[in-house]
């Protein structure tokens, strides 16, 4: 249960352009957080700096308030979970859940005692006396986690874990990761490409593009009001949809299609200063034009590929250029080439600077369904 | 592999007809190891009765059980100076970074295209000025660095993935200690087949053995074989013969264990 503090951190390899740069966080002792971001992003480089296994080249990284920028991984109080496991071959199961322990000269009853302990939390008692290549991938990937949770370390930092597992197989294991850690409170640095993963795992998360902070935050917040159009788009699934929009002459109106046009109401007028801005909305706030819909507000859209999922159904179209997603709960019988009328509110939109891509007006209607415990009888 | 009969039968007919040929001056060394001179010049295949008169000859004229020690010794001190040398040079080309590692490597890797004859006259004054001549150490030390053992060696660390090697940092294992504990038992397969090559060419060596010995003490079997060709005026082949036999014992006790043990070693497989 430490904190662990990154003060405009940044790497370089070659000194002059940086990989990851003027990274600056506090992750607070007992927290479940998440770096997430697409592959080369610099988020496993970033781990690995704070692992002691690449050099820090800018800034200051604090665990437990103590300086730790030139310290070996061994004396930053940490363990580490990698992606291909790291265990070592010659090894039986047993030996290599204590072969840590073994290192820190923890007494031998001890070290039976922590092992027996793990083994039965991760249900591998059984497999104690084999080897590594006689398990799963599933089972190999609990013995790492098991060498990991067994030094009782007060920081465990996890390098994208599940991405070897089966689906079914990584659902389990995630919410499996999330309980052993809220139980044993440790500070969890969890590195992941999955946006799914980030968001049903991390207390807050961060999301890191080309080794810049797009955000930090809680999962819904991140959701709800991504800071630009690479957030909007990496969290959430289907994406979210993105396009240009034009603002019309009269700054009351964007235009993003011949037949698509959202009238801005009064208030937000002043948030339209330039011709253009790039907006986004989220595939579910897109609704189906009903009966009074007004004709002015119905888009006709032609379906270029059509999924039903059993409880819901997307659907994609052109819209100016780009391909957007819909979905709908329920299950439509809307067939491929299908003229589809939709409603795009304006409630529901985020609007983004198409200069800074920072978000100016996040969705104000929020059909999010949020829910709060009062609604239970 | 599925294969039709006759296309069977025709290849382990060839495969009998090669195996024959290879192994036939060691099958004639054996049976003549058993034949009294006369039947040798009759130039006879089998002996008339299998009687061991060459091999006790063979103990009697020369100290041969001297010499097979002092091979053993040799063969058995190169094989671990080897191992000992090569394994902690390619660790260090593998797992220490360090300016000019690939360079001075492949500089080392270049040795190998220099023949070894070539260096023997240089080792030799060495050796001499160093009093070791008729010496242990002067047989065994100039072969211990060996750069195509460092090679070997180095190219199956580099495939030992390194997330061992950093999980073994973060575990807080020292440098040597996961050299001895991780690398090494990782490594068997490979250090049993560098430890066999190293025993066996020292086994054979002829050229540097002679050189560095001029007394029994410690001269090696090779030397006693040739030995036995020269004391007399005829070579009596049949002794000379069971005194190969009994030198290619060894060799052959330590490729049977070897095999098992390289065999195990390769059916245990890679893990990701």
């Amino acid at each position: 249960m430490k904190k662990v503090e990154l003060i405009g951190v940044s790497k370089s390899y070659d000194k002059k352009t940086e990989v990851i740069s003027d990274i600056t966080v506090s992750i607070e002792p007992g927290e479940f957080f998440v770096l997430v971001g697409p592959s080369g992003c610099g988020k496993s480089t970033m781990l690995r700096m704070i692992a002691g296994l690449e050099e820090i080249t800018g800034g200051v990284l604090k665990i437990g308030d103590v300086e730790s920028n030139w310290l070996p991984p061994s004396k930053r109080d940490i363990s580490m979970v990698f992606q291909n496991y790291a265990l070592y071959p010659h090894l039986t199961v047993e030996e290599n859940i204590v072969f840590g322990l073994h290192v820190k000269k923890v007494p031998k009853p001890e070290r039976k005692k922590r092992c027996e302990d793990v083994a039965e939390m991760l249900g591998l008692t059984p497999y104690l006396k084999r080897k590594p290549r006689e398990l799963s991938g599933g089972q190999r990937q609990r013995v790492a986690l098991a060498r990991a949770i067994v030094n009782q370390a007060p920081i465990c930092l996890m390098d994208e874990p599940l991405s070897n597992l089966d689906a079914k197989l990584r659902a389990h294991m995630r919410s499996e990761i999330r309980q052993i850690q809220r139980r044993l409170g440790i500070t969890m640095i969890y590195v992941t490409h999955d946006q799914v993963e980030a968001m049903t795992m991390g207390d807050r998360i961060m999301i890191l593009h080309d080794g810049k902070i797009q955000q930090i935050g809680q999962p819904i917040d991140i959701y709800n009001n991504p800071a630009n159009p690479f957030v909007a788009t990496f969290i959430g699934s289907p994406p979210m949809n993105i396009g240009e929009g034009k603002v019309g002459s009269a700054k009351n109106e964007i235009v993003f299609s011949e037949e698509a046009k959202i009238a801005v109401p009064e208030k937000d007028w002043p948030l339209l200063k330039s011709d253009t801005i790039i907006i986004g909305v989220r595939p579910e706030h897109l609704k189906a034009a009903t009966k009074e819909t007004k004709a002015e507000d119905k888009v006709y859209v032609k379906t270029t590929n059509v999924e039903v999922l059993g409880n819901e159904t997307i659907f994609s179209f052109d819209m100016g250029g780009r391909e957007w997603m819909a979905k709908w709960t329920g299950q439509w019988r809307i067939d491929v080439g299908d003229m589809v009328p939709i409603v795009i509110n304006y409630d529901s939109l985020c609007l983004f600077d198409s200069e800074t891509e920072k978000i100016i007006k996040t969705p104000s209607d929020i059909e999010n369904h949020v829910f709060d415990k009062e609604v239970f009888i | 592999m599925m294969m039709s009969t006759p296309k069977k039968i025709l290849f382990y007919i060839l495969l009998v007809i090669s195996a024959f040929l290879v192994f036939f001056p060691v099958m004639y060394a054996f049976m003549i190891s058993f034949m009294s001179g006369g039947e040798i010049l009759q130039g006879k295949f089998f002996p008339e009765s299998i009687h061991f008169d060459n091999y006790v000859k063979v103990f009697d004229r020369l100290p041969l059980m001297n010499y097979l020690i002092n091979s053993f010794v040799v063969s058995f001190g190169v094989m671990l100076g080897q191992l000992v040398v090569c394994s902690l040079a390619a660790y260090a080309f593998v797992f220490i970074p360090f300016k000019g590692r690939d360079f001075i490597f492949f500089l080392f890797i270049s040795t190998m295209m220099i023949p070894w004859e070539a260096t023997m006259i240089p080792n030799f004054f060495t050796i001499q000025k160093l009093d070791w001549m008729n010496t242990y150490q002067g047989l065994t030390v100039p072969f211990f660095a060996l750069a195509f053992g460092t090679f070997l060696l180095r190219q199956h660390f580099k495939t030992i993935p390194k997330e061992l090697h950093e999980a073994a940092e973060v575990a807080g294992l020292g440098k040597f200690a996961f050299f001895w504990r991780v690398i090494l038992p990782v490594s068997k397969t490979s250090l049993v087949t560098l430890g066999a090559y190293g025993f066996l060419t020292t086994w054979n060596m002829y050229l540097w053995p002679l050189l560095v010995t001029s007394t029994d003490q410690v001269r090696t079997v090779q030397i006693g074989l040739k030995q036995l060709q020269s004391q007399e005026v005829a070579t009596e082949w049949g002794v000379v013969m069971a005194g190969v036999i009994v030198v290619i014992i060894p060799t052959l006790l330590l490729l049977f264990a070897g095999q098992r043990q390289l065999q195990k070693g390769l059916t245990q497989g890679a893990l990701k």
